[in-house]
């Protein structure tokens, strides 16, 4: 789970790190009232995206005034898709030097990597590899300060001690809150010397959300059609796409894998479903949904069982078929664990067999959807 | 990560609905299952077998050290089961719990590194040594899907790695040992370790490599691949899959230019793999380079 700047700053305040003091504004009336408070500020659209500067969604104001037309203008746009709900307004801040830092989840590693570069503002993509500190942690260590102490270049104009207490409290922030990624970019030395986060994006680990109810809140929730919402209420994962061959499969990399081939042989699919694990019990409902599509022109149904059992996942949909009715050309393929029984069961409700293979299922699908 | 017939297997969380259908299968399949944990039920029989409070206590009362656990208890429970199998002296734990928060992974995986013992998972569907045991929720009593030959196969996805066994057995081959490696983002066996794995392992001839979208781990498996005797072929699922979403397993989803099937293609591609883009056409691929 994403969460925005105003969302995730409060986390570093907690952790002890200094963000510039400001206030969300849904309006520009009142993003003007908070200016008249803090004085001199910057108006930054809230949107779970990044290149907000490059887009236009981040403006200096001076004053009310100009606060109050910044947010305007802000509140009426569109930044990568999202339309901008509410702004961040920020006491300006007089910045010195910038810097990149970030803690997140590391596969290679396998654990915690903190990152450090004195290239602020860039995206950690642009950042020369070279010029990038990679402090790999031990989770069970968590960061000690000497690695901190060893790793991290020593700065003009920089109190260093100031500097690696920042660090540390990054770590701490992203240990409490189950981060994937807790980032601060950039992170700026001010004039008077004080080390200060004008930005920050955290994502929470979803597998964790459960012990963090009171973050779930907060984060922002994910953009989703109409039918993706239905899925997600029922409990599976399904994804809405541009393509007209309906597909029910099981299990994420075979599902995947569907897509691939139904692309491979000149199709293209609908929809993204997952209905293993326990979903597959759900056949009725994952039916519907797919079928709710209204460019679905083929069905293509793709069972191979592992965990969840071909016949049951089979059953499940075959006892829905009359209810759902489907009207459009179905191709079944069948294998795994229960595929005979599954076989009989099609047999005997629909009298058709499956297609020899999955590609043979594949190729037919694409055909009856053109 | 490899288990062979003769290893004992430790089954934490055993006496949960899924885990009792799984673990009668693999006890039928020639697994040899020694019991279970559940802190709750210490001193009952389950399936016939003994349940202890721990992995520490089933330890106590064998003559040997237990070679495996299969862990498949609830994500908030996982932790502790795989820190208690590593108090043991366990050296091979499969987990086959999805949604276990990464921060715990982390953490369990540090402490196995430091206890010498490889760790599969989470989220895997498991592993298969056809004709003698497997450990987890893969079909390996389903004659059409396993028959023992010398092709290892890695997968991160138990229904893909199922096809493409069910794909490779249809067209007359063998398997000498399945891997799965799971789904998430951080796991213990990478595919560049179960490549080391297959690469030593006497039975495997050539390897099917089955990856997918998300992660750089297929590029980290492609430098190793470079330096091997053993052909190797492979399938990378998530070629239409659109940027930014999570496709199911927490670790598919692309993320900028990192993650792309492009980028695990071409890395692949140059060190020699061949990769192909539908799973049937693994077997034919396995066969030209095996010279059968």
């Amino acid at each position: 789970m994403n969460f925005e700047e105003h969302a995730a700053k409060p986390l570093l305040k907690a952790a002890g790190i200094a963000v510039p003091d400001g206030g969300l504004a849904f309006d520009a009336e009142e993003a003007a009232a908070l200016a008249e408070k803090l004085g001199p500020c910057v108006v930054k659209a809230q949107v779970p995206a990044g290149k907000r500067g490059k887009a236009g969604g981040i403006a200096l104001a001076d004053t009310p005034q100009e606060a109050r037309n910044e947010a305007a203008r802000i509140l009426g746009m569109e930044i990568a898709g999202h339309p901008v709900k509410s702004v961040l307004v920020e006491r300006q801040v007089r910045i010195a030097k910038e810097f990149y830092t970030a803690v997140l989840n590391d596969a290679a590693t396998k654990g915690p990597l903190l990152l450090f570069s004195e290239d602020g503002g860039m995206d950690i993509e642009e950042q020369h590899p070279d010029a990038l500190v990679r402090i790999p942690i031990d989770i069970r260590e968590g960061l000690r300060a000497g690695a901190l102490q060893a790793a991290i270049p020593q700065i003009d104009g920089v109190a260093r001690e100031k500097l690696l207490d920042v660090l540390a409290k990054l770590y701490t922030a992203y240990a409490d809150n189950d981060a994937e990624l807790m980032e601060i970019n950039p992170l700026v030395v001010a004039q008077d010397g004080k080390i200060i986060a004008l930005d920050c994006k955290f994502t929470l680990d979803d597998s964790a959300l459960r012990r963090h109810q009171e973050l779930a809140e907060l984060g922002t929730p994910e953009k989703l059609t109409e039918l993706e919402r239905r899925g997600q209420k029922i409990g599976f994962k399904y994804i809405e796409l541009e393509g007209s061959v309906g597909v029910l499969s099981n299990g994420a990399g075979l599902t995947m894998t569907t897509m691939d081939a139904i692309s491979h042989y000149g199709g293209a699919p609908a929809n993204f479903l997952e209905i293993g694990g326990n979903a597959f019990v759900l056949g009725k409902q994952a039916l519907e949904v797919v079928l709710g599509n209204p460019r679905v022109k083929s069905l293509l149904i793709n069972f191979c069982g592992a965990i969840a059992r071909t016949d049951v996942m089979t059953g499940g949909v075959l006892e829905a078929w009359d209810e759902v009715d489907p009207r459009v050309p179905v191709c079944w393929a069948l294998g795994g664990t229960g595929e005979d029984e599954a076989r009989a069961m099609l047999k005997q409700k629909l009298g058709v067999e499956p297609l020899p293979s999955m590609d043979a299922a594949v190729k037919a699908a694409v055909e009856a959807a053109k | 990560m490899i288990v062979r017939g003769a290893e004992s297997v430790l089954v934490q969380g055993i006496t949960g609905r899924q885990a009792t259908f799984w673990s009668q299968r693999m006890a039928e399949y020639g697994t040899k299952v020694i019991g279970g944990v559940n802190p709750k039920k210490a001193g009952i029989e389950h399936l016939g077998l003994p349940v202890w409070g721990s992995a520490v206590d089933a330890a106590k009362d064998q003559d040997k050290p237990i070679d495996c656990a299969c862990v498949i208890v609830p994500p908030p429970g996982v932790k502790s089961s795989v820190l208690d199998a590593l108090k043991a002296g366990i050296k091979k734990i499969v987990i086959l719990t999805e949604h276990v928060p990464v921060h715990d992974v982390m953490y369990f995986l540090s402490a196995a590194r430091e206890a010498g013992a490889s760790v599969i998972g989470p989220n895997t569907a498991g592993i298969v040594t056809p004709g003698e045991c497997f450990v987890g929720f893969m079909p390996a009593f389903n004659a059409r899907v396993f028959k023992p030959g010398c092709i290892g196969v890695i997968s991160r996805s138990g229904s893909l790695g199922t096809l493409v066994c069910l794909d490779l057995v249809q067209a007359g081959l063998g398997i000498s040992a399945f891997i799965g490696i799971g789904g998430d983002p951080v796991i213990g066996t990478d595919a560049l370790a179960a490549l080391a794995c297959l690469d030593a392992d006497d039975r495997t001839q050539a390897v099917a490599l089955i990856g997918e979208i998300g992660g750089s781990m297929e590029e980290e498996a492609a430098d190793y691949a470079r330096g091997m005797s053993k052909p190797i072929v492979a399938f990378l699922a998530g070629a239409a899959s659109p940027p930014g979403k999570k496709m199911g397993h927490a670790g598919a989803i692309v993320m900028g230019d990192k993650g792309t099937y492009a980028g695990k293609k071409k890395a692949l591609e140059a060190a020699g793999v061949a990769v192909l883009p539908t799973p049937s056409m693994l077997p034919g691929a396995l066969k030209e380079r095996l010279g059968v």
